[in-house]
């Protein structure tokens, strides 16, 4: 028989975008353990929004595939985490409901797209939370609110039930205080699925080991360069001293396909959100269209008045690359891109062990800092590359700069998921 | 062949339902067609957020059946791609199919062309994609019309022939469609008569003209109504001296005409792109397990050689599976005995009773059709007397009642000939010479046509019993006696 | 370069419906990003991408589909059992 754990948190930072009083969990690795879901993916009998009006009042008749794990686990689902808006965002300010505050400082955004989930565990509302990492937005708001938060190795984690954003980019992964409940979590969600063709049979049952004697790490001149706070580079830097002071060494290195890696992320997920995002005409679920209207019209009314405007304009952005006569110019190209940034890794993976660098290259902006969608898009620029390429990735904190948390992040080889961990955990141990 | 100045050219896009039993991305029965509206779906087939599709591996192997089948090549890689658009009946306003990448590419067809003779018709490519939901319309101009969606028919698997313009009339176009049908019922992929199973677009254009795309086609003969009238259309206009637009159409059924579509939808820019939640084929090696069973044109071979049917026969026979396999039944128990009257009287008079009272083989019992052409072959009954047995077991099954056999129609109805009963002829003769002294004087004076009409008679009075051979010689000789 | 004429394609095409405020925001701001994506022109290389999986697929069984109640539950028109849409007629 399943038991109930209360949760009525003085949500005074907006992370939730609902909650459940009485949450229902069983026995298992998680039994008891308070969880707090992203809200892109599907829950069901509770609302699942996306943070978006369109779905507003949607209640899924299906639970995503990492929810049943999550629930035969033990773990309650205790609410629902607010989020960039179908994450699209860095900032957790493109909520149709609000934006969320970063715990550490309430003028600051929590980071994004899965601030919710960051927030939550930061403030101490939840142990542990899932969140969803299309370009960093599992890694950024963990770097921001000073927790610790992985995007697993594309495949590990099924999509099944995660609402689409950029399918061929995205992860569902776990966020928590600690590596250790990082790695326990990742433990649950991970695993094949048959309901998610580009899922893989590799499931992760791993103790996170501090042990990183002879690791090589490479230290990509990127990394530390143009657009990089110098102050948070200087904290990160000292982080990764720590790990040579654990008898790892550090070898320089260069991803010379970063310079377009950006263009080849905002190009591929524009261009999937776009048709992804083409089903919300309020037919099936969310606001009624006029259906006397002829259905371009319709779709138009509704589209215009629930989708927000960063929504709008990546639609558009993807439906212009999309178009007749531009799918060489952008898809394709950003395909070739992709090759050629995995081909990078491949090639300093070879020689190193992992990679090590910030997770963002600045502290948590301020609310409304960045208007400007072009340059809100170059804050994702170091933790795009991981996601392009398909490996495993993970922000631990670091230290601090003004104050304000800092992420060291550590990429490992494609389904090293569990060697990421062990570098952040010795990090982890060794500060701690 | 040149083509004529004004030839008619013809390509076609056919879209069939693969008869599987699960939809081609997820796991709703594809048995919807007497359940009520979105009662077979799932989070697959409605579109909800965050669902994704797995492929159905036998949609796969039912495709590569017909692409080996169709001599076509299958592709060493290939992928699925979204066609995006809205419409309310396409669950994710992308429809999940095959672009660059199609399964098989090249292959052709044989049919008989209107000159005789077969005629390879070149196919272009086959792929595979997912039927989308369907729509009904509803409401009126004065109170506002909308549209009702039921989605059970989204997600259902299609394969999609494209042939090359090698058509060069509408007939030739129905006949390619039968010769499509009959290959896919063949190979046990599809199911001609369930509802809506197949669809057709087809491009059409008289030689040195713009091309006019027909959608909308939903049934055999609708293929070749639709085409005619395009024709007949698009003659007029060059007639008048007047331009054929380059346009989509659709094909009003039930009026049989074509119909401009609006402009607006003629706009299309599908953005296809590869359909990432979906991961490659690399199935061209299946292609040497695949054991094709006989098809068509093999089964009409053997007809002619086994059964000694003339090609025509042969060609109708085998032209449905159903009607092929029923032939073979009739005349398992005799194949030599059987074939050559079994083969006429199902290829030709079987079919048109049924067509007439538009009623399908498989209410027929091949027993009662060899019951017959035992009775036929034994002299038992004549011709005459076989259509009228015929059609009274087609009408008794039509009222839904169980049918006699033959031989009891035969009894019950007094059909047996008249062979030995020579009085009753005799008879009959007398009555009819009596009963028409013109026809006797135009005999005599050497008019043909006399012998007939008496024949005529004498078989009315003798309701078609008297064999015909018998008949004839007794009446010469009873004109001779008088004198004739 | 994009003209307002051609964002007001797209948004006809994406079915996102921009008013006259939006249109010279959204142009310029196009502009600007369609700039920066400009240097994948100097992206090289051939461009297959490279796949590890191939031939996942399932076996042709029925699994349960969703009651009627539930798949209509959250659809905002309904009638007789069908999903209320905007005419295309």
């Amino acid at each position: 028989m399943a038991d109930e754990i209360s949760f009525s948190p003085d949500d005074k930072y907006n992370a939730f975008l609902a909650t459940c009083k009485r949450a229902p969990h069983g026995n298992g690795k998680l039994a008891g353990v308070a969880v707090a879901v992203k809200d892109n993916i599907t829950t069901k009998g509770i609302e699942t929004t996306c943070a978006s009006k369109i779905l507003k009042g949607y209640v899924p008749p299906y639970d995503a595939h990492v929810i049943g794990l999550l629930k035969a686990e033990g773990a309650a689902v205790v609410g629902k985490t607010n989020m960039d808006e179908f994450g699209m965002g860095t900032t957790t300010e493109n909520s149709a409901f609000g934006p969320t505050l970063n715990p550490c400082d309430t003028r600051r955004v929590p980071g994004g797209s899965s601030g919710g989930s960051a927030a939550a565990v930061a403030a101490g509302m939840v142990r542990m939370a899932l969140g969803s990492d299309t370009g960093g937005s599992i890694r950024c708001p963990a770097s921001f609110c000073g927790i610790v938060g992985l995007k697993p190795s594309y495949g590990r984690v099924s999509r099944y039930g995660l609402i689409a954003y950029s399918n061929s980019l995205e992860q569902i992964g776990p966020l928590g205080k600690t590596v250790t409940d990082v790695s326990a979590l990742m433990g649950v969600i991970a695993g094949h699925d048959r309901h998610d063709s580009t899922s893989l049979d590799k499931p992760y049952n791993h103790t996170p080991n501090a042990d990183i004697k002879g690791l090589k790490i490479g230290i990509p001149q990127e990394y530390f360069g143009k657009g990089v706070d110098p102050n948070v580079a200087d904290v990160v830097k000292k982080g990764i001293g720590r790990l040579e002071e654990l008898g790892a060494t550090t070898v320089p290195c260069s991803i010379p396909s970063m310079e377009y890696a950006l263009a080849a992320y905002y190009v591929t997920c524009t261009c999937e959100a776009s048709s992804n995002l083409a089903r919300f005409d309020g037919v099936r679920y969310g606001p009624a269209p006029d259906t006397k209207k002829s259905w371009h019209d319709a779709y138009q009314e509704v589209r215009s008045a629930a989708f927000g405007t960063e929504v709008r304009r990546r639609i558009m952005l993807g439906t212009f690359a999309l178009s007749s006569g531009y799918y060489g110019k952008y898809y394709a190209k950003a395909q070739v891109a992709r090759e050629n940034i995995k081909a990078d890794f491949n090639r300093i993976f070879a020689d190193v062990d992992v990679i090590a660098g910030p997770t963002m290259p600045t502290i948590a902006f301020r609310l409304k800092e960045k208007s400007d969608p072009l340059s809100m898009y170059l804050a994702d620029i170091l933790t795009v590359p991981a996601n392009l390429a398909g490996i495993p990735a993970i922000s631990v904190p670091c230290g601090k700069s003004e104050g304000m948390p800092v992420g060291l992040q550590i990429m490992g080889r494609m389904f090293e998921d569990e060697r990421v961990v062990d570098v952040a955990y010795a990090y982890e141990q060794a500060v701690n | 062949m040149a083509d004529a100045e004004d030839q008619v050219i013809v390509g076609l896009e056919v879209h069939c339902q693969l008869d599987t039993k699960s939809k081609l991305f997820c796991g709703c029965s594809t048995d919807y067609r007497s359940d009520g509206p979105n009662t077979h779906v799932c989070p697959i087939c409605l579109g909800l957020p965050g669902a994704m599709p797995s492929l159905n591996k036998r949609a796969i192997e039912y495709a590569m059946k017909v692409a080996k089948a169709l001599n076509c090549e299958v592709l060493n890689e290939s992928e699925f791609s979204r066609k995006n658009y809205f419409y309310p009946d396409l669950d994710k306003a992308y429809q999940i199919t095959q672009y660059d990448k199609p399964l098989a590419e090249g292959g052709y067809l044989e049919i008989e062309s209107d000159e005789g003779g077969e005629r390879k018709i070149r196919l272009t490519r086959i792929h595979v994609e997912e039927d989308p939901g369907r729509l009904v319309h509803m409401g009126n101009v004065e109170r506002g019309k909308y549209s009702l969606v039921d989605y059970n028919r989204a997600g259902i698997p299609l394969i999609e022939i494209v042939s090359e313009p090698d058509m060069r009339s509408p007939r030739e176009a129905r006949k390619f469609l039968n010769k499509l049908r009959a290959t896919l019922e063949y190979l046990s992929v599809f199911d001609s008569e369930k509802e809506g199973s197949l669809r057709v677009d087809a491009n059409i254009s008289i030689k040195g003209h713009e091309r006019v795309e027909v959608k909308n086609i939903t049934s055999y003969k609708g293929v070749e109504k639709a085409l005619l009238f395009e024709v007949t259309r698009q003659k007029n206009l060059i007639r008048r001296g007047q331009r054929i637009e380059r346009e989509t159409r659709h094909y009003l059924e039930a009026r049989g005409v074509t119909q401009s579509a609006r402009s607006k939808e003629q706009e299309h820019d599908y953005r296809y792109f590869p359909e990432p939640d979906l991961r490659p084929l690399r199935v061209r090696s299946w292609l040497d397990g695949i054991v094709l069973p006989e098809l068509p044109d093999a089964r009409r071979e053997r007809f002619m050689a086994e059964y000694g049917c003339s090609l025509n026969h042969a060609r109708t026979l085998t032209g449905e599976l159903k009607l092929a396999n029923f032939f073979e039944k009739v005349v398992a128990s005799d194949k030599p005995g059987l074939s050559p009257l079994a083969s006429t009287w199902i290829a030709d008079t079987l079919i048109g009773e049924l067509n007439y009272r538009d009623m399908s083989l498989d209410n027929v019992d091949p027993a009662a059709i060899t019951g017959l052409v035992l009775l036929l072959k034994a002299g038992t009954i004549t011709d005459k007397s076989g259509v009228e047995v015929l059609r009274v077991i087609l009408d008794q099954l039509l009222k839904g009642e169980m049918a006699e056999t033959p031989d009891a129609i035969v009894k019950r109805l007094n059909l047996a000939k008249t062979a030995g009963d020579t009085g009753a002829i005799t008879a009959a003769i007398e009555e009819a010479i009596n009963e028409n002294p013109k026809a006797l004087e135009d005999y005599r004076a050497g008019k043909g046509g006399a012998l007939n009409f008496l024949v005529g008679q004498v078989m009315k009075k003798t309701r078609g019993k008297a064999d015909p051979a018998e008949l004839n010689r007794m009446l010469a000789e009873a004109l001779k006696k008088r004198g004739a | 370069m994009v003209t307002e004429k051609d964002v007001q394609h797209i948004a006809g095409l994406a079915d996102v419906g921009i008013d006259d405020k939006e249109l010279g925001t959204f142009t310029h701001q196009f502009n600007a990003i369609l700039e920066y994506f400009d240097i994948l022109d100097r992206v090289e290389g051939n461009g297959q991408a490279t796949r590890d999986l191939y031939n996942i697929l399932r076996e042709d069984e029925i699994e349960p589909s969703l009651p009627q109640e539930d798949v209509l539950r959250n659809a905002p028109a309904q009638e007789d059992g069908f999903i209320k849409a905007p005419r295309v007629m």
